[in-house]
């Protein structure tokens, strides 16, 4: 079921596949081991998951099957690493079945998130396939009596130099089961490489334009019930009563399930359910209370109970300041707001569950359902299935949660829950609200002397590691609570990710204020604290630059001493055409960097901003970027990520902002909350890869989100003349500042 | 029981007039193009092409559909034969996560049967009412241009894995 | 929509005007530039807001086009006008025009070239406005940035192209005169009057016009048309059944929307985007002067109005209304109104008041001025096109059924909205209204 589920994808699986693994078996399989490891690390995720067989396995027929406990969450990670185990396997990237994060099949990876699937799974599978390549050429060389030198992998096969091979099939037959993987593997030279490296075409785009089965909300097993949640129309609500009679004998209803304040219905065909819940909806009667911050945001935020983290804290006592800027940067509440509301599948039967999801992180997620429904972890099961972008921790986990809970209550019938466009909006866990208040001086030569930031914000991960961060189970009759949030610790930070300017500063101080409690429901949102403190910093910059005359792009070089990040700056610049650039009246450009938890991925990010003047609305007219990722295994995959993340960080950074009252969240739909639509998007995107064969993974997906932010911010800065911190930078701030 | 034209075959659906379409075709026909988006016609994750306009199949109940035309993304190709503007988006990899790209490819099918050699701007003005939350714009406008063009763009040249 | 008697009405007024040629304006011929003159920028300020009052930019701006540089289209009787480009620009815009040039195509109607502007522009109110505030409008236009763009030939019907019929028309029909306060009112009453009369033209477009296309004195603000909208009767002539007072309308210009009486569409939108803008007292003045000319009603809000009307909503939607969800689904397709089940289908999965989850939800149809207006224009307009705010701005969206819906089934539901929701006569129009509607659409 994890194969590729495009439907060409699953024929070749079932095709191939010597035991057929029934898409829905009753029975879970048991989850795969993990150990620990004396001695050297190992390389990325193999450190958790050693034996070889936990990542490549080889059928009897040759074929070769790959697990991550990685999931693809339309970033391309199954293509890239399908590539990686293709290029050190020596075989076409078609040859290979790759299954992703299964309890009961793949190693536990955590979550996908962080951009560190390539870093930690991508690093494993190319480890391991090269030792699995190196153990079916020992196993040849005594089969064929020649030496390993005179052996390569080709094909599937190992082929001698005087021409005789073996298959995979064949050195495999008797399996690898007890083989742990060893520190060094004899990776393949990358200047040999002939899959890694170029452009892949992505293996699940076929299905996903020809109405394939692509998504878990594409699932239908035999026997599958719809339902539909009625969802609390505000966190603190309780439902009072609902006429669960009246509902329950509306047409096509299975079941009406109540749980203390957990409300839905259960029904045969989905518009049935749908109906069913409005009628639901309309009979509960909730009590609520107001909770939501009011007032001035930020300051309610900043009286809140902090606990300190000094991240940075040095003094050369030798640098003067001279000229002194002080600036605080800000933004409200942003969301997900996943193109396709969550859904999930659930299955109980037999005690034991099995639930498909596309949550990030289906291990942690076991763990939180078995607690909430009080079963042993090894009687749940879950299983990775697509759904749409989810850019961090969206309702995906509520969903299978609520599936959970109405498969108990219809046991041995497949139960999908589908979450409306409301309930995403409203319930789904945001982005915290932020503040960065930044000062620094620059000295006699315009270099800055000294840089001082202090930022307030909530935790930047609420996931359920536990049943406690389980939206449903709040509110059942006998609920979990949440739990008492705690910081990320740095270097990756959550709130405080990227507050450390990269820049050579010789005094510098940065403290973080975490605020444990949380009015609004928040949680990780791509790029965590990096899109805010990296727009505070690199519009800072700027002002910096601005006091000491200094071209934008040339300060950031004057104070970079890691050269991949000028090289990244320089390519940005060029591909812009940042010299020799001719304004047109209410243009601006606009240019910004960072290097992703100052040490993933390096981006910097240019862009042409017009302004109109009349009515403050901002237009991206085109943008340039250049991204470092290390190794680059799928150079068009990486353009994809950056392309998307500077269009989605337009749209945040011009138009979003959750909206509520005192009591309920007021955005519940796109007409209540924007985002970018086509007449916004830019005339082009130019996005340059640097690629470093050779170079550890550093990930891509959130390396676009603060510099795009920041380089608006500056273009619309340098086109107007007006200075905005507080995002997101709307028509009306706009014209507010630009005045007649 | 309803009977409806999709694709250019008949189905006898037992629903009531007043589904919206777009369940017809998941629930009842099983029928994954078109997805649920939002319910609320405002992004387009659910269009589907009616006597040759694009229309959102989420509040369009199937009672005004009997006798009508209806196409799904289904009815353009296959994996193994796609129609020059699923090839188009193959070959541009217009998609990230992909849930929207659907609709957009039978709000586009739209245009170009209506005008085979859209302006930039005319495509931009078509695609508005659809909705793109990762950012693939860029891709799927090169897409819609390379399919009225028929001529490549200047995009990176594409090392195909066969299927 | 060409209207032919009213393209024969201005044949009688071409030969009159043929008479008047002999009083034609002359050009001017002042040479100065905008760039050359400055401009003090208090007065630059008051100009701005003067011209969100008088929605210059609105009309003076085109789809996708520059600010003030023209080239909007006006659907009028007699054809189309286009909006001229009144930016600073020396070639193609009005940078060479003096002060006094302005004025004078403000107060009379007449341009630089000394030829007649159409009424369009609505000079007829714009003459009321005092010689202070159009040299303020003045300063803040000539400060605006400079676009060249030709303006786009207009495309009237003979003998409406000829500006020798506006001569007879500015004879019959235009009252030059600056306005006077009343001293036996307040000075907010005499500000709204200003205003209402003046910048803000609210009776261009809400007052009925006689069939040479001047407006009726004698039925002020009672309900007119705009670019192909009907531009309903204010206050107490206003279909709408909760009565308008002064705090509905306040808000509803204001914030664009009223609970009680629905959302500002069409044309009126942009002019309530321009309304949010200005100083609050100038709203207030408008409103006080508008419903002392119209009359106002209750001040209570009609909470048995509201209620009823949502329960009309809700109602509407038959069996989705749990206290019938026992029974049976027994009325089928056919005995149902195809109309009801349409809107059951299309309609009401926002347009229902019953289904507490948190939505957006639109104001009842009951309570909404286009279901209870006189003509179906604007119902259909909306059915037809939807709603669909400015790009990153939140507004109600509706989607167009325009594609979904056949004719027929179009006119069904909105005949059926109607019936179910308005207590005044049935349409009889809808089909006819609704092939106009298709003659403009784009193919």
């Amino acid at each position: 079921m994890n194969a590729s589920i495009s439907d060409v994808g699953r024929r070749a699986f079932l095709a191939r596949s010597g035991a057929l693994v029934v898409a829905f078996s009753l029975a879970p399989l048991q989850g795969v081991a993990q150990e620990k490891t004396g001695g050297a690390k190992l390389p990325g995720s193999l450190e958790k998951a050693p034996l070889l067989d936990a990542w490549i396995r080889v059928g009897a027929d040759g074929g070769v099957t790959v697990f991550t406990g990685k999931a693809e969450l339309g970033q391309g990670v199954r293509t890239a690493l399908t590539a990686l185990a293709a290029e050190e396997l020596g075989i076409a990237p078609a040859g290979i079945v790759l299954v992703t994060a299964d309890t009961s099949r793949t190693p536990d990876e955590g979550y996908t998130a962080g951009s560190n699937s390539m870093k930690d799974s991508g690093t494993a599978i190319r480890s391991a396939a090269a030792q699995v390549r190196e153990l079916l050429i020992e196993r040849a060389s005594a089969k064929l009596g020649v030496a390993a030198e005179r052996l390569h992998a080709k094909d599937g096969n190992v082929v001698a130099d005087d021409g005789r091979r073996v298959g995979f099939g064949d050195l495999a037959a008797q399996g690898y089961a007890e083989v742990r993987a060893k520190p060094d593997a004899k990776l393949k030279d990358p200047r040999s490489y002939s899959v890694v490296g170029k452009s892949l075409a992505r293996v699940d785009i076929p299905a996903k334009v020809t109405g394939g089965v692509a998504y878990v909300q594409d699932l239908r097993p035999p026997g599958m019930l719809h339902a539909r949640v009625v969802c609390p129309p505000s966190y603190r609500a309780r439902l009072r009563d609902a006429d669960v009679g009246a509902v329950a004998r509306m047409p096509g209803v299975v079941k009406v399930v109540r749980d203390g304040s957990v409300l839905g219905v259960v029904t045969a065909h989905e518009f049935d359910a749908i109906r069913a819940m409005r009628a639901l909806a309309a009979t509960a009667r909730w009590d609520e209370q107001p909770s939501l911050p009011h007032g001035d945001l930020f300051a309610a935020l900043q009286a809140l109970p902090a606990q300190e983290i000094v991240n940075a804290d040095r003094h050369d006592g030798a640098a003067q300041g001279m000229r002194r800027l002080e600036a605080t940067y800000t933004r409200g509440y942003q969301m997900h707001g996943s193109i396709g509301p969550s859904c999930a599948l659930a299955l109980y039967q037999d005690d034991a569950l099995t639930v498909w999801t596309h949550s990030q992180g289906v291990y942690p997620l076991r763990a939180s359902i078995a607690e909430m429904l009080h079963l042993p972890a090894e009687r749940v099961h879950c299983i990775h299935v697509e759904g749409s972008g989810c850019y961090g921790h969206n309702a995906a986990d509520d969903a299978a949660a609520y599936a959970a809970l109405f498969a108990r209550a219809v046991p041995a019938h497949p139960v999908r829950v589908q979450w409306m466009r409301e309930q995403e909006h409203t319930c789904e866990p945001y982005g915290p609200a932020m503040i960065a208040k930044l000062s620094g001086s620059v000295d006699a030569s315009g270099g800055i002397a000294e840089w001082n930031a202090e930022g307030w914000s909530n935790s930047h991960s609420t996931r359920p590691g536990g049943a406690g961060n389980l939206m449903p189970a709040w509110y059942l009759a006998t609920p979990f609570a949440q739990p008492v949030p705690k910081p990320i610790p740095m270097p990756e930070g959550g709130g405080d990710r990227n507050s450390i300017p990269i820049y050579t500063v010789p005094s510098l101080r940065v403290v973080h204020r975490f605020i444990p409690a949380m009015p609004i429901r928040v949680s990780a949102l791509r790029s965590l604290g990096a899109y805010v403190n990296v727009f505070a910093i690199e519009s800072f910059v700027d002002e910096l630059a601005h006091a000491a005359g200094s071209d934008p792009v040339a300060y950031r070089i004057r104070h970079l001493g890691d050269r991949r990040a000028r090289d990244v700056v320089n390519a940005a610049a060029t591909r812009f055409g940042w010299e020799g650039f001719t304004r047109k009246p209410g243009h601006g450009r606009g240019f910004a960097f960072a290097r992703y938890k100052n040490l993933a991925a390096y981006c910097a990010v240019a862009v042409e901003v017009s302004l109109e003047h009349e009515t403050g609305r901002a237009r991206v007219v085109r943008a340039a970027a250049a991204i470092d990722s290390g190794q680059a295994v799928d150079p068009d995959g990486l353009r994809n990520q950056i392309e998307g993340g500077i269009i989605q960080s337009m749209s945040w950074t011009l138009f979003e902002a959750v909206s509520y009252d005192a009591t309920r969240i007021t955005s519940v739909d796109w007409s209540t909350y924007p985002i970018a639509r086509f007449a916004d998007i830019p005339d082009r995107i130019d996005v340059e890869v640097i690629d470093r064969p050779g170079e550890p993974f550093l990930g891509t997906g959130e390396a676009a989100q603060g510099p795009t932010a920041a380089a608006i911010a500056n273009a619309i800065a340098d086109a107007g003349k007006v200075r905005l911190r507080d995002l997101p930078l709307t028509r009306a701030k706009i014209k507010a500042a630009i005045g007649v | 029981m309803i009977e409806l034209d999709v694709n250019g075959r008949r189905h006898a659906v037992d629903a009531e007039g007043d589904t919206p379409l777009l369940y017809v075709l998941r629930d009842h026909l099983a029928m994954n193009g078109a997805k649920f988006g939002c319910g609320l016609g405002q992004c387009g994750a659910c269009t589907v092409i009616v006597d040759g306009k694009a229309v959102f199949s989420c509040v369009t109940p199937i009672s005004v559909l009997g006798g009508r035309a209806i196409r799904t993304i289904e009815g353009l190709g296959t994996p193994d034969r796609p129609s020059p503007l699923q090839r188009a988006f193959i070959d541009e990899q217009a998609a990230q996560c992909g849930y929207c790209i659907a609709g957009m490819i039978m709000r586009a099918q739209a245009l170009l049967d209506a005008n085979p050699s859209p302006s930039d701007a005319e495509i931009r003005r078509h695609m508005a009412p659809n909705l793109c939350r990762c950012g693939t714009h860029m891709r799927i406008l090169r897409a819609i241009r390379r399919a009225a063009q028929r001529v490549p763009t200047a995009a990176t040249p594409l090392r195909s894995t066969p299927t | 929509m060409i209207d032919l008697r009213a393209v024969r009405c201005l044949s009688m007024l071409a030969l009159a005007g043929a008479a008047l040629l002999g009083c034609a304006e002359s050009p001017t011929t002042t040479a100065q530039t905008a760039a050359e003159r400055t401009f003090d920028r208090a007065q630059v300020a008051k100009g701005a807001e003067l011209s969100a009052l008088g929605d210059c930019r609105v009309c003076h701006t085109g789809d996708g086009g520059r600010a003030f540089a023209g080239g909007r289209p006006l659907p009028t009787p007699f054809g189309t006008i286009y909006s001229t480009n009144i930016t600073p620009d020396a070639e193609t815009g009005i940078g060479r025009w003096s002060r006094d040039d302005f004025r004078r195509a403000m107060h009379e109607g007449i341009d630089r070239a000394g030829r007649h502007l159409y009424p369009a522009f609505p000079y007829d109110h714009f003459t009321h406005v005092t010689d202070d505030d159009v040299d303020a409008l003045y300063a803040f236009i000539m400060t605006r940035e400079a676009v060249s763009a030709r303006t786009p030939r207009n495309r009237l019907v003979f003998p409406a192209n000829l500006r020798p019929v506006l001569a007879a028309w500015n004879w019959l029909y235009l009252d030059a005169r600056r306005f006077t306060p009343d001293p036996a009112q307040s000075a907010e009453w005499n500000r709204g009057a200003y205003l209402v009369e003046g910048l803000a033209h609210c009776g261009a477009c809400h007052t009925p016009r006689n069939i040479a296309g001047a407006e009726k004195r004698g039925q002020p603000f009672g309900g007119g048309d705009a670019e192909g909208w009907h531009a309903p009767g204010l206050l107490a002539a206003s279909p709408a059944p909760v009565e308008w007072n002064a705090d509905a309308l306040f808000r509803y210009l204001r914030n664009g929307f009223d609970a009680e009486h629905g959302l500002a569409a069409g044309p009126m939108a942009p002019v309530v985007d321009e309304l949010a803008t200005v100083p609050e007292a100038e709203v207030h003045a408008i409103v006080t002067y508008l419903t002392s000319r119209t009359g106002q009603t209750r001040n209570a809000p009609a909470n048995e109005r509201i209620a009823a009307a949502e329960q009309r909503e809700f109602d509407a939607v038959g069996r989705h209304a749990p206290d019938r969800a026992s029974e049976a689904s027994a009325s089928s397709a056919e005995t149902q109104d195809a109309g009801e089940v349409i809107f059951a289908g299309a309609c009401a999965t926002c347009h229902y008041a019953g289904a507490g989850t948190p939505r957006t939800t639109p104001v009842p149809l009951a309570l909404t001025t286009s279901v209870n207006a006189p003509t179906p224009q604007n119902a259909l307009r909306v059915v037809v096109e939807g709603l669909h705010p400015a790009s990153g701005e939140p507004g109600a969206i509706m989607p167009g059924f325009g594609s979904a819906l056949t004719h027929a089934q179009i006119v069904a539901v909105v005949e059926y909205v109607r019936a179910r929701f308005s207590d005044r006569p049935r349409w009889t129009d809808v089909n006819a209204t609704l092939h106009g509607i298709e003659r403009e659409q784009p193919k």
